[in-house]
C-alpha cells in the first residue's frame, strides 16, 4: 500500500472528564499524523447525529476506530445511535451501498474485568470476539474488513497515567501500523485482539 | 298598522326566533325553520304580513352577500380545481335537466318556447338552502359537496345568458333586446361587462387592500363592517347598471379578495348580515306559497312536485356517474339538487314580464318551486339519515380525508417571535394552521413575505369561528400580552370547552392565571432560552457539551416539578399557605440540584462511571491476587521439595 491510511477515532464516552481510560488513550494519540479524533458526545450532545456530516468523515478515512467503554457488553448508546443513522441502506450495505467497502474497522475498547473474565469458563461466559458479534456482522455486511479488538481489561484499576503507559503506547503503536500498512490484516482479523502488538491466538476449543 | 315597519319587522323577527331554533332542535335544519315561519305568519295561516313580495325582493340580496362569502372561501385556484365539475358536469347538469323538462313540456302539449323556457326554470337548484344545509351538516368539503357546490356555481352563471335568451322565445317578439339593458347596443353591453369586472378585479388586488389596511389601523369596528357592507353593496348596484346578476359580481369579488389578509375579518362582518338576510329570504318564499291554488288542485301540484323533484334527482344520477363520482356524492349531488332554486323566482317575473308564458304558467310553477324547497330540508334528512349511510359503508374513509385536507386543524393567535416559529413548524409538518394577529402592519410585512396570517382580533368570537376554532384540534395562543392573552383563553375555554388550548405564558403571573382558567399545557417563554443560555455557559466554561446538555435537561424537570407541586396550592383558600408552599418548593429544587450537580447524594449518573462498582472490582482482583500468590507460594514450595 502505497498511500499511509487515514484513520477515524469515533470515541463515545458519556462523561469523558470521569473517563480514566479513554481520555488518557485517546489524548495519546489525536495528534499522531493520519489521525483524527471524533468525540460523538461532544459533537452531539442531544444524540441529533449529522449524517450527511458523518459519512462524509467515513469517506475521508480508511480506517474506522469505534473506542468506548464496554457497557453492557456494548457500546454507551451514541454508538448505537451512529449505526443506525449513519450507515444507511444503499450507501453502506445493500444492493447499491457499497461507500465503505474495503475500509478496515475496528472497537478499541475498556473493560472492568479482567482478560480470563471474558473465557468460556470466566464469569463473562464469552470471548470479547463473542461479545463483539454484532459489530463484527455490522462492518462485514458493509464490506469492510473487520479486525480483531484492542482491549484495556481491567480497565477500573487504572488510576494514574503511569498505570495506563502500556496500554497507550501499544495503542499508538498499533494506530500507526494500521496507518503505515505495517499490520498483517489476515492476521489481524483472525486474532482475539491487538495488544502488545503481537496477536492473542484463538484459544482452541472454546466450547 | 299592519303596515308598520316595526311590526312588521316584529312578525319576521319573532317567526324566525320561535321556529328557528324549534326545527334545529328537532334535526330539521334552519332553512326548513325558516320556510315554516314564513307559512305560519303568510296569508293563508295567520295572515300577519301582507304582500311578502317586495320583502322577498330585499331579502334576495341575502343571496348576493351569501354568494360573496362563498367567494371568499374559494380562491382561484379551487376555482380552477374545479373546473371539471363547474362546467362539465354543470354544464350537463343545466343542459340535460331543461331538454328533459323541454320534452315533458311538449309531450303535455305547451309550445316548445314555453317547454324549453320553464325547462330552463326548473334547471336551477337553490343554492341558498343547499348551500346553507350542506355547511350545517359539515358536508360542503366532501366530494358529494364539492360537486353540488360546482353544479350551483354553473347555473348561477347560466342565469346571465338565459335572461338574454328569454325575451327571444316572446310569443311574436322576434328581435326585442333584453329590457334590462335597456337600449345600448350589444357591443357597449359587453364592453361594460368587461369593464366592470375588470374593475372589480383590479379594484380588489389594488385599491381594496390598502384601504382595508387603513380601516384597519384606525381600529374602529363599525367603520370595517361599514366598509365591508359598502363594498358588497357597491358591487351588487355595478353589476346591475351593466345588466349583470349581483350575486355572479359579488362572488367574483369574493374570489379576488379570498387571498387577502382581511378574509376572515369580512367574512366575520359580513356573516350576520347574510344569515339575516337570507333568513328573511326563506320566511318569505315561505310567505309566498299560494295554498288557494294548491287547494283547487292538490293532486295536480303534488304530481307535478314529485315530478319535477324525481327528474331532476334521477337525471342527476345518470349524469354523475358519467363523471365517475363516488356513491355517496352521487346521491348527495342528486337529492341534494332536487329542488328549484330561488333564481326560478327571478326567472319565472322575468318571463311573465317578456310575456314567455302568461299567470296560468307561473302560478303553479311558483307553487311548485317553493314547495320544492320546502321539502329540500326534509329530503336532506332523508339523505342523511337512511340513503348516505347506506351508501358510505365502503367509502366513508376517502371522505373523511377530503375533509381533513383542506380544514384548519390548528389556529395560532399572535404571530409574533413566537406564533411565527410554532405556525411554521406545524405548517411545514404537514398540518393546516389558521394564524391571526392584531397588528396590521406585522400581518402586511409577514404577508409580503410569503406568511399566511390573516388580521383579526383572536378576542372576537365571530372571528375565532372563522377562523375554524368549531373544528381545529389544537389551539395555540402566543400572545405576549397576558390580559389580552387571558381574554382570549377565557373566550375559547367557554366557547369551545372541548378545543385544548396550549398556551405560552408571559411569566408567573401569567401562568397562575392560565392553570387557574383550567388549561394545563402552558410554556413559560423563557424557559427554554435561559435554559440554552445556561447550557452554553456551561459549555464555554469548558464543561463538556453532553454533560452541560444534561444539568440542563435537569435543571427543567426538577423546576417543572416544583412549579407544580405549588400549583396544586393555587386558588386554595389560604393564599399563605401558597405563598409558603412555593418558598418551600424552591428551597427544595435548589438543594436537589446543588445536590445531584455536586454528587453530595451520590454521582449523577452512575451507570456510567460506578464507583461501587469499581471498589468491589478492585476488592475482588486483590483477593483472586492474594489467592494466586498462595497458591503459586505452594505450588513453589511443592516443587522445591
Amino acid at each position: 500500500m502505497a498511500d499511509p491510511r487515514r484513520i477515524l477515532i469515533l470515541l463515545a464516552h458519556p462523561v469523558l472528564e470521569r473517563s480514566r481510560v479513554n481520555r488518557r488513550l485517546a489524548d495519546a494519540v489525536k495528534d499522531l499524523p493520519g489521525v483524527t479524533v471524533h468525540d460523538l458526545y461532544e459533537a452531539y450532545p442531544s444524540m441529533n447525529i449529522d449524517v450527511k456530516r458523518e459519512q462524509a468523515l467515513l469517506l475521508e478515512h480508511d480506517v474506522v476506530v469505534l473506542q468506548h467503554p464496554f457497557y453492557w457488553y456494548s457500546a454507551p448508546a451514541i454508538i448505537k445511535e451512529w449505526l443506525d443513522l449513519v450507515l444507511e441502506h444503499g450507501w453502506a450495505y445493500g444492493q447499491h451501498g457499497k461507500a465503505l467497502a474495503g475500509k478496515l474497522a475496528l472497537n478499541v475498547i475498556s473493560t472492568g474485568g479482567p482478560d480470563f473474565a471474558y473465557r468460556p469458563d470466566g464469569f463473562n461466559r464469552f470471548t470479547m470476539r463473542q461479545l463483539l458479534a454484532p459489530f463484527d456482522q455490522t462492518f462485514h455486511l458493509c464490506q469492510m474488513k473487520y479486525l480483531a479488538p484492542f482491549v484495556v481489561h481491567a480497565a477500573m484499576r487504572v488510576e494514574t497515567d503511569e498505570d495506563i503507559k502500556p496500554h497507550v503506547r501499544a495503542y499508538a503503536a498499533l494506530l500507526a501500523s494500521l496507518r503505515d500498512g505495517t499490520l498483517d490484516l489476515n492476521q489481524a482479523m483472525a486474532a482475539q485482539r491487538l495488544n502488545d502488538g503481537a496477536f492473542t491466538p484463538q484459544p482452541a476449543g472454546n466450547a | 298598522m299592519s303596515d308598520s315597519i316595526l311590526f312588521q319587522a316584529l312578525i319576521y323577527l319573532a317567526a324566525a326566533v320561535l321556529c328557528v331554533p324549534v326545527a334545529k332542535r328537532l334535526g330539521l335544519g334552519s332553512v326548513l325553520g325558516y320556510l315554516l315561519a314564513g307559512v305560519i305568519i303568510g296569508p293563508d295561516v295567520l295572515g300577519l304580513v301582507g304582500n311578502a313580495g317586495h320583502v322577498m325582493h330585499f331579502a334576495e340580496f341575502g343571496v348576493v352577500m351569501m354568494l360573496f362569502l362563498v367567494g371568499l372561501e374559494l380562491k382561484p385556484s379551487t376555482v380552477w380545481q374545479l373546473r371539471r365539475p363547474i362546467f362539465g358536469l354543470g354544464g350537463m347538469q343545466v343542459a340535460g335537466t331543461a331538454a328533459l323538462v323541454t320534452g315533458a313540456g311538449l309531450a303535455l302539449g305547451f309550445s316548445w318556447q314555453v317547454a324549453l323556457a320553464v325547462g330552463m326554470v326548473l334547471a336551477m337548484s337553490s343554492t341558498a338552502i343547499v348551500l346553507q344545509s350542506l355547511g350545517e351538516k359539515g358536508l360542503l368539503k366532501t366530494e358529494g359537496g364539492q360537486a353540488s357546490f360546482s353544479v350551483l356555481l354553473f347555473q348561477d352563471l347560466s342565469v346571465i345568458p338565459i335572461l338574454a335568451v328569454f325575451p327571444l322565445l316572446a310569443a311574436g317578439a322576434a328581435v326585442v333586446g333584453a329590457p334590462a339593458q335597456g337600449a345600448r347596443p350589444g357591443w357597449l353591453q359587453g364592453l361594460l361587462i368587461l369593464g366592470a369586472v375588470g374593475l372589480i378585479v383590479v379594484a380588489g388586488r389594488t385599491v381594496v387592500r390598502p384601504l382595508f389596511r387603513f380601516l384597519a389601523g384606525t381600529r374602529l369596528r363599525e367603520v370595517f363592517t361599514a366598509f365591508a357592507l359598502f363594498l358588497v353593496v357597491s358591487i351588487a348596484w355595478l353589476m346591475q347598471q351593466v345588466g349583470l346578476s349581483p350575486a355572479l359580481g359579488t362572488f367574483l369579488a369574493g374570489v379576488v379578495l379570498a387571498e387577502s389578509e382581511y378574509r376572515h375579518e369580512l367574512e366575520s362582518d359580513i356573516e350576520p348580515f347574510k344569515g339575516l338576510l337570507l333568513g328573511l329570504f326563506f320566511i318569505s318564499v315561505g310567505a309566498e306559497i299560494d295554498f288557494h291554488l294548491i287547494a283547487e288542485a292538490p293532486l295536480r301540484i303534488a304530481g307535478l312536485l314529485v315530478g319535477v323533484i324525481a327528474l331532476k334527482a334521477v337525471s342527476m344520477l345518470g349524469f354523475s356517474r358519467i363523471f365517475k363520482l363516488d356513491r355517496p356524492a352521487r346521491w348527495l349531488v342528486s337529492v341534494g339538487l332536487s329542488q328549484v332554486g330561488e333564481f326560478a323566482f327571478v326567472l319565472i317575473s322575468f318571463g311573465q314580464a317578456s310575456a314567455v308564458f302568461g299567470d296560468e304558467v307561473a302560478k303553479p310553477l311558483v307553487a311548485v318551486v317553493a314547495l320544492s324547497m320546502l321539502v329540500t330540508p326534509a329530503l336532506f334528512v332523508l339523505l342523511e339519515r337512511v340513503i348516505l349511510p347506506r351508501v358510505t359503508a365502503g367509502a366513508a374513509k376517502r371522505e373523511h380525508d377530503a375533509v381533513a385536507h383542506d380544514d384548519a386543524q390548528v389556529v395560532v393567535a399572535g404571530f409574533g417571535r413566537v406564533g411565527q416559529v410554532v405556525a411554521r413548524m406545524l405548517r411545514m409538518s404537514g398540518f393546516g394552521v389558521t394564524v391571526l394577529d392584531l397588528d396590521p402592519e406585522m400581518v402586511d410585512l409577514l404577508r409580503r413575505l410569503g406568511q399566511k396570517v390573516y388580521y383579526g382580533d383572536a378576542s372576537r368570537l365571530d372571528l375565532l369561528v372563522s377562523a375554524g376554532c368549531e373544528k381545529a384540534k389544537l389551539f395555540v395562543l402566543c400572545i405576549d400580552e397576558p390580559d389580552k392573552s387571558m381574554e382570549v383563553a377565557e373566550l375559547v375555554r367557554r366557547h369551545f370547552p372541548k378545543l385544548p388550548i396550549l398556551a405560552r405564558a408571559r411569566n408567573r403571573q401569567h401562568y397562575i392565571r392560565l392553570w387557574t382558567l383550567g388549561i394545563r399545557d402552558i410554556i413559560r417563554e423563557t424557559m427554554g432560552s435561559s435554559l440554552e443560555l445556561s447550557e452554553h455557559a456551561l459549555r464555554n466554561l469548558g464543561v463538556r457539551a453532553h454533560t452541560a446538555h444534561r444539568i440542563a435537561n435537569r435543571w427543567r424537570a426538577h423546576d417543572e416539578k416544583a412549579l407544580l407541586d405549588m400549583m396544586k396550592f393555587v386558588g386554595g383558600p389560604d393564599r399563605n399557605a401558597f405563598f409558603a408552599e412555593a418558598r418551600k418548593a424552591m428551597e427544595n429544587f435548589e438543594k436537589t440540584m446543588r445536590e445531584e450537580l455536586q454528587g453530595t447524594t451520590g454521582q449523577p449518573d452512575k451507570g456510567w462511571d460506578n464507583e461501587s462498582l469499581r471498589n468491589e472490582a478492585n476488592a475482588r482482583f486483590a483477593a483472586v491476587q492474594a489467592q494466586a500468590a498462595k497458591a503459586s507460594e505452594s505450588s513453589t514450595t511443592t516443587s522445591t521439595t
